[in-house]
């Protein structure tokens, strides 16, 4: 079809600096002294603890269990002695009740973890308990328990699964170089989502500047006969993002407030694709992940096949450091990606990078008046306005900020990015969220 | 680890584009008009031009220091206001006049507003108004027709003519024939007049030969597209040439510091009206070419009714302005009491802004399909 071009509203066009990182092959960080295990990494309620200080653990034990059914476990990522349970710095922010693991060197694996059998038999159900018990929870960025989005309603049936290779964010190669060296395991594991989903139509979106992955996914499919269909995708800023994603590939909207399952559409990332075949075919739980360590700040910029828990310091000595201008560090991409004010944070099992941009490129300059230009409104992916959103909010006028459709605000950054005044929409908009989120809850009470 | 963190909410990075920026590339893309603004009209609209910007930011400057605020003429808003009062006055002015517009414009227009960003009139425009309706006389003879400076320097009027750039005075005079070039000045005004003449007149019998030559001079000015474009016409300096706006409008857009959204609207009911209402022969019988390329439609559609603080910033709010914009300078042009109506439609149309952003709120992405 000419008209229906894959697209979608609004957008933007950052510089990509994919180049830093786009090549350099998955390496194994060698491992921690010690890690930080926090019991909340993924949405939704936080694990509770299940082993004491003291306690020696193996790779892949679990160290806290899932509290309900929003929530997942998470696994010891090294052997070793347990050490502490305490309130530690998170990279999403605040302090979080983690399990300190001190390291014996030994790496020995929990005996749970074996070669699954015909796993591909394995029914449904059976199957979404095992992704639950291996703490999947999605590894894009805002992981989401991936048991959870496993399972819609009855009366919400799945017709179209995306794998999201989309890998918008600037910077960020993670899933690009999984794509490339572990292809047949993320098809493995797109081939499971759709037997638990009952689903016939897949789709893998991947962005055109990836023309490698698309070129060997292709080749893959043509050989194995799967009724998958490589989706290549205009390079536009959010276009990961799952609502933009699923309008650009199906054409079809999520409503506002909506889930991607309102549509019959589920969308997850590749690297969860991965975690699900391993979680399916030899139980391993979710206790590492490729995360890419890049920006002009780092001096060698890496893709790094690393253990949850390793402290960023780890990652960033591996590289060579940093910089000597270099003036932030970034959890997650440029666009969404959350600041750090210290290097003792783990890599959580969200964390699809680690940047550092120096000050040439993280400059903080004074917001100008707004000029009404527009572009924030022309780039708004949600059809908002994000001008005129921000100045509400500064107002602390939340009614208005409501009506103006503030929560469904996706917090990609486009607005921000393009404003030549370099208002700080999101920082309004994220306090706006929150404000509003409590007025709603104290009218309703 | 001796390096200190910042921290800030995301996103990281963000555009090249800066206020100055955008400000300096609209003055770029003023300069071919500026240029033609001093061939046409002679090294005086070039002073004029420097006397406006002069004024507008010293105004600015001055009445910050004044309040103790941050001074913020850098940015280059003030330049821009500058240039635009200045192309919309004739060339012959006294030199006070481009100073007090621009004075009036910043001082009256945008600081008491809180400045940039703030004001809801485009500040040339309505230091524009304030000139206009002060010095009527002043603003409105056309004394100078184009290139008549050249006949102070007989050699390069000899050069220019046997390039035929450049028609001596005699030869001016012969081309256009039925037109007084000298006092009746802008192609609208002609238009206008002879407008006025066929619709006294055209009932009476015993007038019948000035019908006839109105008629004959409405067609010689229909004829005359080529002078529109190029801007061989007179009028306030820098709105003659179409050519000269244009190629400044095209960086602009290639910038991307406009839209086409409200210059197309705009002219495009300009165009569409006209051709339905503005001949003299009833309805459909206007020469919509010549509405658009006469007067200041072109400065004003791509220059001033684009202003993004005086503009909607929705989508479909930038189409209902542009269409509204082309209403009022039809009615004005066509009924109203002047020849030309492009800064007074704008102005208005400054004031429904923040009634169309409040009714043109566009649907959030999935909002429709919600029941």
């Amino acid at each position: 079809m000419i008209f229906n071009k894959q697209t979608f509203k609004g957008g933007v066009h950052p510089p990509e600096y994919k180049e830093l990182a786009e090549h350099q092959a998955i390496e194994a960080l060698p491992l921690p002294q010690q890690v930080i295990i926090p019991v909340q990494q993924h949405l939704g309620a936080p694990a509770e603890p299940i082993v004491n200080v003291g306690d020696e653990v193996k790779v892949g034990d679990k160290v806290c269990e899932a509290k309900g059914y929003v929530s997942v476990p998470s696994h010891a990522s090294i052997s070793g002695k347990v050490k502490a349970i305490e309130k530690r710095p998170h990279p999403v922010g605040g302090n979080v009740l983690s399990i300190i693991i001190e390291s014996d060197g030994k790496d020995e694996l929990s005996a749970s973890i074996a070669p699954v059998p015909n796993y591909l038999a394995q029914d449904a159900a059976e199957m979404k308990k095992k992704i639950q018990a291996a703490g999947l929870a999605g590894m894009g960025g805002a992981a989401f328990p991936t048991h959870v989005k496993l399972s819609p309603p009855s009366d919400k049936p799945i017709d179209t699964f995306i794998l999201n290779g989309a890998e918008c964010e600037p910077f960020l190669t993670a899933d690009h170089r999984l794509m490339l060296e572990r292809p047949n395991e993320i098809l493995e594991g797109v081939r499971i989502i759709m037997k638990i989903l009952g689903c016939k139509t897949g789709y893998i979106a991947v962005e055109k500047n990836k023309p490698d992955a698309i070129a060997l996914l292709q080749k893959l499919l043509d050989k194995s006969g799967d009724a998958l269909k490589v989706v290549p995708l205009n390079v536009k800023y959010p276009q990961g993002a799952e609502k933009q994603l699923i309008k650009a590939i199906t054409n079809r909207k999520v409503p506002a407030g909506g889930l991607p399952m309102d549509v019959g559409c589920l969308v997850h990332n590749v690297g969860t694709a991965k975690a699900i075949y391993d979680a399916i075919s030899s139980n391993k739980p979710l206790y590492e992940r490729v995360v890419t360590v890049t920006g002009k700040g780092i001096k060698h910029s890496k893709n790094l096949l690393v253990r949850i828990g390793t402290p960023f310091q780890n990652l960033i000595d591996f590289c060579g450091g940093i910089t000597e201008d270099t003036i932030k560090i970034i959890n997650g991409g440029p666009m969404m990606g959350i600041a750090q004010y210290t290097l003792e944070v783990p890599v959580t099992k969200g964390t699809s990078g680690i940047l550092a941009l120096t000050k040439a490129e993280a400059k903080l300059p004074e917001p100008e008046p707004c000029i009404r230009c527009a572009r924030c409104v022309d780039a708004c992916p949600m059809n908002l306005l994000p001008n005129t959103l921000a100045r509400v909010i500064e107002y602390k006028r939340y009614d208005e900020a409501h009506q103006l459709g503030v929560l469904d605000c996706i917090e990609c950054g486009s607005c921000a990015f393009v404003c030549p005044s370099k208002i700080r929409h999101i920082h309004f908009l994220k306090f706006g969220k929150l404000e509003v989120t409590k007025m709603l809850k104290s009218k309703a009470a | 680890m001796v390096n200190q963190l910042f921290v800030s909410a995301s996103p990281h990075i963000s555009d090249k584009d800066t206020i100055p920026r955008i400000m300096y590339g609209v003055v770029i893309s003023l300069i071919p008009a500026t240029i033609g603004s001093i061939y046409f009209f002679g090294i005086r609209s070039g002073w004029i031009i420097l006397l406006a910007i002069i004024s507008a930011v010293a105004t600015e400057a001055g009445l910050q220091k004044l309040m103790k605020k941050p001074i913020t003429v850098k940015d280059g808003s003030a330049v821009v206001t500058g240039i635009l009062l200045a192309f919309n006055v004739p060339a012959e002015v006294p030199w006070w006049i481009p100073v007090l517009g621009s004075a009036f414009a910043i001082a009256i227009g945008k600081i008491p507003f809180g400045g940039l960003g703030y004001n809801s009139l485009n500040p040339a425009l309505l230091g524009r108004a304030f000139l206009l309706a002060s010095w009527p006389t002043k603003m409105t003879i056309f004394k100078t027709y184009p290139l008549q400076w050249i006949s102070d320097y007989p050699r390069l009027a000899e050069f220019l003519s046997k390039l035929s750039l450049y028609k001596t005075a005699a030869e001016e005079k012969l081309s256009l024939s039925g037109i007084d070039a000298i006092t009746t000045a802008t192609p609208l005004n002609v238009f206008r007049q002879q407008k006025d003449i066929i619709a006294q007149f055209s009932n009476d019998s015993a007038m019948g030969e000035a019908v006839t030559n109105a008629k004959t001079a409405i067609s010689q000015l229909y004829d005359s597209y080529g002078n529109l474009f190029w801007g061989n016409i007179g009028g306030c300096i820098g709105e003659t040439s179409v050519f000269l706006l244009l190629i400044g409008a095209i960086y602009l857009i290639y910038k991307r510091y406009i839209n086409l959204r409200i210059p197309l609207s705009y002219i495009g009911t300009v165009a569409i009206l006209t051709w339905l209402f503005g001949g003299t022969e009833g309805f459909l019988s206007g020469d919509p070419l010549f509405h658009v390329l006469a007067g200041g439609l072109m400065l004003g559609a791509f220059y001033m009714a684009t202003d993004m603080v005086t503009s909607p910033v929705t989508s479909s709010g930038r189409y209902i302005f542009g269409i509204g914009c082309g209403v009022i300078t039809v009615l004005i042009r066509l009924i109203g009491g002047y020849p030309e109506g492009v800064s007074y439609s704008i102005l208005l149309m400054n004031l429904t802004v923040p009634l169309i952003d409040r009714y043109t709120k566009p649907k959030t992405f999935g909002k429709a399909d919600k029941k």
